[in-house]
């Protein structure tokens, strides 16, 4: 395998890492609040489809991206509304926004379908770091974006560990009444991590149709929003290891369209052999993997998903 | 008017609250005087919790008025009561079990910016200020009962409220631990801060508290304005309405049957994985009753599951009648004879959201098959015929139980398991929380249970129950047998002194 292949199959694991971690944060901080919420996928195409027609409208890459995210934190809103606000079941809440975003994306999009981007974020040459070999073009020398999740991943963690917000949206993770009998407001704690979860995954959704793969096509998005669900749990709700199975992820989705082309072998398999299908599953087991070894080491003590995650609250219900 | 109110910490007036199917509130009031402590008084279900919360701003009256230091208040959530000065201890303690001591005790009121070793100092402090001992460090969910009771009073006091309440405090705690509340309460009162404690449990309401207020039926009864001036039975009568009440009489003593339980050097660990029971040897006879003494958590609720097949003993051997039940299923057991009655009523006993008729088949729904079917009619007619037998007052079959009360609840799960005739009942905690007429109703089917042969393993919290129906009684401590006893010969004080582990060995 040439140089070459190999600094661009990381370089492209850090995008690809950067696409999940993104929208996984955002669900990070929803499930930490305690909703579960499985429109991911749906809020990254909607947040794919208006970045890319904001970008062909007002050519910059940047407004696109912000247009993207307050999309995405919108159709979280309805998330929120419908699962926060009202009670309902946060499982179908989330799927039909899925199934909705999908559909809505679609017709939105319609007149689009095809068009060739006039503006995409450009990468980013870190001065006097970009040059270094090989670590230069995977660390340095990538789009904006990249960076910007690395902050936001950084802004998270200080806030849910080291500020009072952080410290309520932890704890009506854990228990809403609790919350709600020191005086905090569990629905606008939960839907304004709902909000802000959607709006991380809808930056995402941009990152994709302005950057990783400029234009618009329906399911774009193609699964990667229940790669982010499921790296939430990998992650076992911490920003700190998300960001490290956002890097194993994306590897696992960086190697998916170049195994075919790898003259090499491991273990005595040659690896152009193995299916990309059988690698497109190795995230979802491997999360299933993290989830036994987590359920064991927790058995004794409480566990670390939040122990209201999927429970709907209302004050004068028992 | 205003200077009427005034003189008062907290006026609640003419309090009405309803919730769907039950008036819990119908009119009450409570009057409290500042630097006093304040018994509310009143039997379970007679509203003592839903008038604390409308206090506390978690329920919204349907009428009346909330008064509090002379402010008229009307409060939209918890946040505007706590503003106002109000502190509440809930029955169910508020804690998030993740977080630490100082996070939970910050939580609401903390700083923007965390510095946990700067809040772990404050709250050390605060503890060290009022002699409640609590690291500040630990997770919650590693506390015992007590020290999750005194991090809930630390709460309060880190928001400075100026009326503490306290719904039904020492439910949880040891007769020693409970005395040091009451000292720690009565300090609280004497620096000027009022205190209102919700609890049936008469001896420490008369040794704790100023004046009381007796709620029956969602509304106020009686108020007392010096509790030293009355004795426990008229305050008994006031919450009942009626002098009568206390224990269904211990039947005459009968000759042991044969024996039907038995448990040889049962070891067990509980939830935490720490050791639960330690080398438990005990056997029960039919026509028996015999009482488990002990403040709960010294292994009863791991021994009940132990016995019944929820939870797997590292070591020993479990028989009923002279079957190794060891390990078996709960199903197995059920059909081998054995009955039981869990703590956890509406959890672990009987379905919230399933129907009277669902809950009522659910043990014993193989005998009402039709062919590979299950019989409808056959259901109805079972659950109808448990119904009248056990006197349970339902709406109808085929409602969601969650409506009934806690003593029609258990009269349908005692029902339920004694059905089919079994010979060993394991009945936890089965009168705790009932009326006078539900106490009595149980007490008497345990009773009837006994002169049925069936041998009757009682684990209750209430030595007077104990002590009234039991033929024998064992003290757990700790996870051990610490001593057996019988019921007539031995004077409470050397039980209670027993129960915190001092039994001579
Ligand atoms: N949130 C609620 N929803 C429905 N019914 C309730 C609720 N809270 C209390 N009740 C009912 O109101 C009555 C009074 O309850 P409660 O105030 O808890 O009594 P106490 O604390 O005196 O035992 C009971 O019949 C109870 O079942
Ligand atoms: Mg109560």
């Amino acid at each position: 395998m040439s140089e070459e292949a190999l600094v661009g199959l990381f370089v492209a694991t850090v995008q690809f890492g950067t696409l999940v971690f993104l929208a996984a944060l955002g669900e990070l901080i929803a499930e930490r609040a305690g909703v579960l919420n499985l429109g991911v996928e749906g809020m990254m195409t909607m947040g794919a489809v208006s970045g890319f027609m904001v970008g062909l409208e007002t050519g910059s890459a940047w407004a696109a991206f912000i247009a993207a995210a307050a999309v995405g934190a919108l159709v979280g809103g309805l998330h929120a509304l419908v699962s926060v606000v009202l009670g309902a079941d946060q499982v179908v809440s989330g799927l039909a926004l899925t199934i909705g975003g999908l559909g809505l994306a679609a017709y939105v999009g319609r007149n689009v379908v095809g068009e060739r981007p006039e503006t995409k974020f450009t990468d980013l040459g870190i001065v006097g770091l970009a040059d270094i070999p090989w670590f230069g073009d995977i660390f340095f020398n990538q789009p904006p974006v990249v960076y910007v999740a690395v902050l936001l991943g950084l802004a998270v963690w200080f806030v849910l560990t080291r500020t009072r917000w952080g410290l309520a949206l932890r704890a009506v993770g854990e228990s809403a009444p609790t919350t709600d009998a020191v005086g905090h407001s569990v629905m606008a704690l939960r839907s304004g991590a709902v909000m802000v979860g959607g709006a991380f995954a809808g930056a995402g959704g941009a990152f994709l149709s302005l950057y990783m793969a400029p234009g618009w096509t329906e399911g774009m998005v193609a699964g990667r929003g229940w790669i982010a669900v499921a790296l939430v749990i990998f992650g076992a709700w911490r920003p700190g290891r998300l960001a490290l199975g956002a890097l194993l992820f994306g590897f696992t989705l960086a190697l998916q369209p170049r195994l075919q082309s790898f003259d090499i072998e491991l273990l005595g398999v040659d690896v152009s052999s193995i299916s990309p299908a059988l690698l497109g599953i190795l995230p979802f087991v491997l999360t299933v993997l993290v989830l036994v070894i987590i359920s064991w080491r927790y058995r004794h003590r409480p566990s670390v998903a939040p122990a209201a995650l999927g429970l709907p609250y209302r004050r004068e219900e028992r | 008017m205003a200077s009427e109110n005034a003189d008062h910490a907290v006026w609640l007036r003419g309090i009405e609250k309803q919730f769907p199917g039950v008036i819990a509130c119908a009119g009450a009031d409570l009057r409290v005087r500042p630097g006093t402590i304040h018994a509310l008084l009143g039997e379970n279900g007679a509203g003592k919790t839903t008038m604390v919360n409308v206090l506390a701003g978690v329920y919204r009256p349907d009428a009346g008025e909330v008064w509090v230091n002379g402010q008229r208040c009307s409060f939209h959530s918890p946040a505007d009561a706590i503003a106002a000065g109000v502190g509440m201890v809930y029955q169910e303690f508020r804690l998030v079990p993740t977080l630490t001591v100082a996070e939970n005790i910050v939580l609401g009121s903390a700083p923007r910016l965390l510095r946990s070793v700067e809040i772990e100092e404050r709250v050390a402090e605060l503890s060290a200020a009022y002699g409640m001992v609590a690291d500040p460090t630990r997770p919650v969910w590693q506390l015992s009962m007590g020290e999750r009771q005194r991090v809930e009073i630390l709460k309060s006091l880190w928001r400075n409220a100026s009326v503490l309440v306290m719904d039904e405090p020492t439910a949880v705690l040891t007769p020693g631990e409970a005395a040091e509340l009451g000292a720690a309460l009565r300090a609280m009162a004497e620096g000027g801060r009022s205190v209102i404690y919700i609890s049936h449990k008469l001896d420490q309401v008369v040794a704790f508290c100023d004046e009381a207020t007796v709620l029956r039926q969602g509304k106020t009864v009686a108020t007392v304005e010096d509790l030293q001036e009355v004795d426990l039975t008229s305050l008994a009568e006031m919450m009942v309405g009626s002098s009568e009440g206390g224990y269904v009489d211990r039947p005459p003593a009968m000759e042991a049957g044969p024996e039907v339980l038995s448990l040889q050097g049962v070891c067990a660990l509980n939830d935490r994985g720490l050791p639960a029971l330690i080398d438990i040897n005990m056997t029960v006879h039919a026509g028996e009753i015999v009482g488990i003494v002990g403040v709960s958590g010294n292994g009863q609720k791991e021994l009940a599951e132990v016995i019944n097949g929820l939870r797997r003993p590292t070591e020993g051997r479990v028989t009923v009648k002279e079957l190794d039940i060891t390990g078996a299923s709960p199903g197995d057991l059920y059909g081998m004879g054995l009955a039981y009655v869990p703590e956890d009523r509406l959890g672990v006993g009987l379905a919230p959201k399933m129907s009277v008729v669902d809950n009522a088949v659910v043990r014993s729904y193989r005998s009402q098959r039709q062919g590979i079917f299950l019989s409808i009619t056959k259901c109805v007619k079972f659950c109808q015929s448990l119904v009248e037998r056990f006197a349970v007052r339902v709406g109808r079959l085929n409602d969601p139980i969650a409506g009934l009360s806690g003593g029609n609840l258990q009269r349908l799960l005692l029902g339920r398991e004694l059905a089919e005739q079994p010979s060993v009942l394991v009945a936890a905690q089965p009168s705790r929380g009932l009326d006078v007429q539900g106490v009595a109703a149980i007490q008497g089917h345990l009773v009837d249970q006994r002169a049925a042969g069936v041998g009757v393993l009682l684990i209750s919290e209430d030595l007077d129950e104990l002590l009234a129906l039991s033929d024998r009684l064992l003290v757990m401590f700790e996870g051990r047998i610490v001593g057996e006893y019988g019921p007539d010969v031995t004077p409470r004080t050397v039980l209670g002194s027993a129960m915190a582990g001092k039994a001579p060995k």
